[in-house]
């Protein structure tokens, strides 16, 4: 065998990622559907976040700001552990899934309350007042006048910081998730051979290549004027 | 409840163990934060180049190391390597794929606000003597870097907490000895304390951060 072919044989080995694929297959959907609860209810949490900032009751607003502070500040994989292995301890015994999905669900959750807040604030005040001034309540206003802007504005932020927390589903390897990452890691030690290594990463580009595109076109499509 | 999740007895003989694995982390970023920026400013003055065959690569560079999960690159280092005889270890391997990581995401950022500088600007400082290269180093980076600093903020920031994956290659920095400590004790103190270790080392940086943010939102 010449270098190449060993190189070949050994991370492009056919038959070891035809026998693997279905496993990899099952851990892709996995995934998937990891990354779209987590991109759900992380946004919709950090959206309701930032309406409740808008009420502007102190103690509540005190309280959201640690909240965010702490989740932007602490590792996605400390939450992880933390939630798994001292869950047990508080008598409540998540799955590695649900472990996974609540603490990049609550991680992204924080950093789009900020990034919402902050695309509030940037509508100007006169859109408010004018808004009110024509008969709508507060809620209308922020519904139908405010939030329709401030979320524009935030796409871009958003978009970037969803895409990278998206990819932290991988951590859910380390608390026995059977995902991408996982799936192929098993799949290496069953073959010693690191060819589901390879597929797995090619399953990673095929989701994700696209995503970050598309993460591109949206910075110059909703980008600021300046 | 909080007699389980803050056992002073526990977090008192952790905290030596901790203490180390800190020093780990704060290594691990003080060494991956100057490479990864430095190559993160490679890449992004690369790509101000005209020619597209030095552009295209740098593009598939960036969106490749940006689709790719850190962890999976650091898995794929240390466990997928090794079959092809280059055994790195744990160190290395770190250091390795969190500087493919982080140099992609610096470049993204640094090329941003090399592109945010008016061309004028360029221009202007080439008219007046000045080398392409010195143009570069004393107009229009140093306004570059004014204009993205939050998000040169932000991803340091991200930097440090990446660091944290290091613990799934058994390198032993501050997460690493946390869940040592927790699987010797049974008792989950030790992370808690470790989670504490990380807010207080952070928080500084994101409440910085919050403040950068607003202040470039209330500018514009």
């Amino acid at each position: 065998m010449t270098r190449w072919e060993r190189f070949l044989d050994t991370f492009f080995n056919v038959e070891v990622m035809a026998r693997y694929l279905p496993k990899i297959a099952e851990g892709f959907v996995v995934t998937v559907e990891l990354a779209l609860l987590v991109v759900v209810s992380g946004l919709a949490l950090g959206l309701l976040l930032a309406v409740v900032r808008t009420l502007r009751v102190r103690v509540l607003n005190a309280l959201i700001v640690l909240y965010v502070d702490l989740f932007r500040a602490l590792p996605p994989l400390v939450v992880i552990v933390l939630v798994y292995f001292g869950g047990p301890a508080a008598g409540w015994s998540p799955s590695g899934f649900v472990a996974t999905w609540l603490s990049l669900a609550v991680v992204l959750s924080a950093f789009a309350e900020e990034i919402f807040w902050a695309g509030i604030l940037a509508v100007p005040r006169g859109q408010w007042e004018a808004a009110r001034s024509t008969g709508l309540g507060a809620l209308q206003t922020l519904g139908w006048v405010v939030l329709p802007q401030a979320v524009r504005m935030t796409v871009p932020p958003l978009t970037n910081r969803t895409i990278a927390i998206t990819k932290g589903t991988a951590l859910g390897s380390v608390v026995a998730v059977s995902e991408i990452l996982s799936s192929a890691q098993t799949a290496v030690s069953f073959s010693f051979n690191p060819s589901p290594l390879t597929l797995g990463a090619a399953a990673y580009l095929v989701l994700f290549i696209p995503v970050v595109m598309l993460g591109r076109w949206v910075e110059t499509r909703f980008a600021w004027k300046r | 409840m909080l007699q389980t999740f803050f056992d002073l007895d526990i977090m008192r003989a952790a905290l030596p163990y901790l203490l180390q694995g800190l020093w780990t982390t704060l290594l691990l970023v003080a060494l991956v934060v100057p490479l990864g920026l430095a190559g993160g400013l490679i890449v992004a003055l690369l790509s101000t180049s005209r020619r597209r065959s030095v552009r295209w690569p740098l593009v598939v560079y960036v969106d490749f190391f940006r689709a790719f999960p850190p962890l999976v690159l650091l898995i794929f280092i240390y466990a997928g390597l090794p079959f092809a005889g280059l055994e790195l270890g744990a160190f290395a391997s770190v250091a390795i794929g969190f500087f493919l990581n982080t140099s992609s995401y610096y470049g993204e950022i640094l090329r941003a606000g090399i592109e945010s500088v008016a061309r004028g600007q360029m221009e202007a400082a080439r008219s007046t003597g000045l080398t392409k290269a010195q143009a570069m180093a004393w107009v229009v980076l140093p306004q570059a870097v004014r204009n993205v600093l939050p998000d040169l903020v932000g991803n340091t920031l991200e930097v440090a907490k990446l660091t944290s994956l290091a613990s799934v290659v058994a390198l032993p920095e501050l997460l690493f000895a946390a869940r040592s400590a927790q699987s010797l004790t049974f008792n989950p103190s030790p992370i808690v304390l470790a989670a504490l270790i990380y807010f207080v080392l952070l928080w500084p940086f994101v409440r910085l951060l919050s403040r950068l943010e607003h202040r470039t939102l209330a500018g514009r």
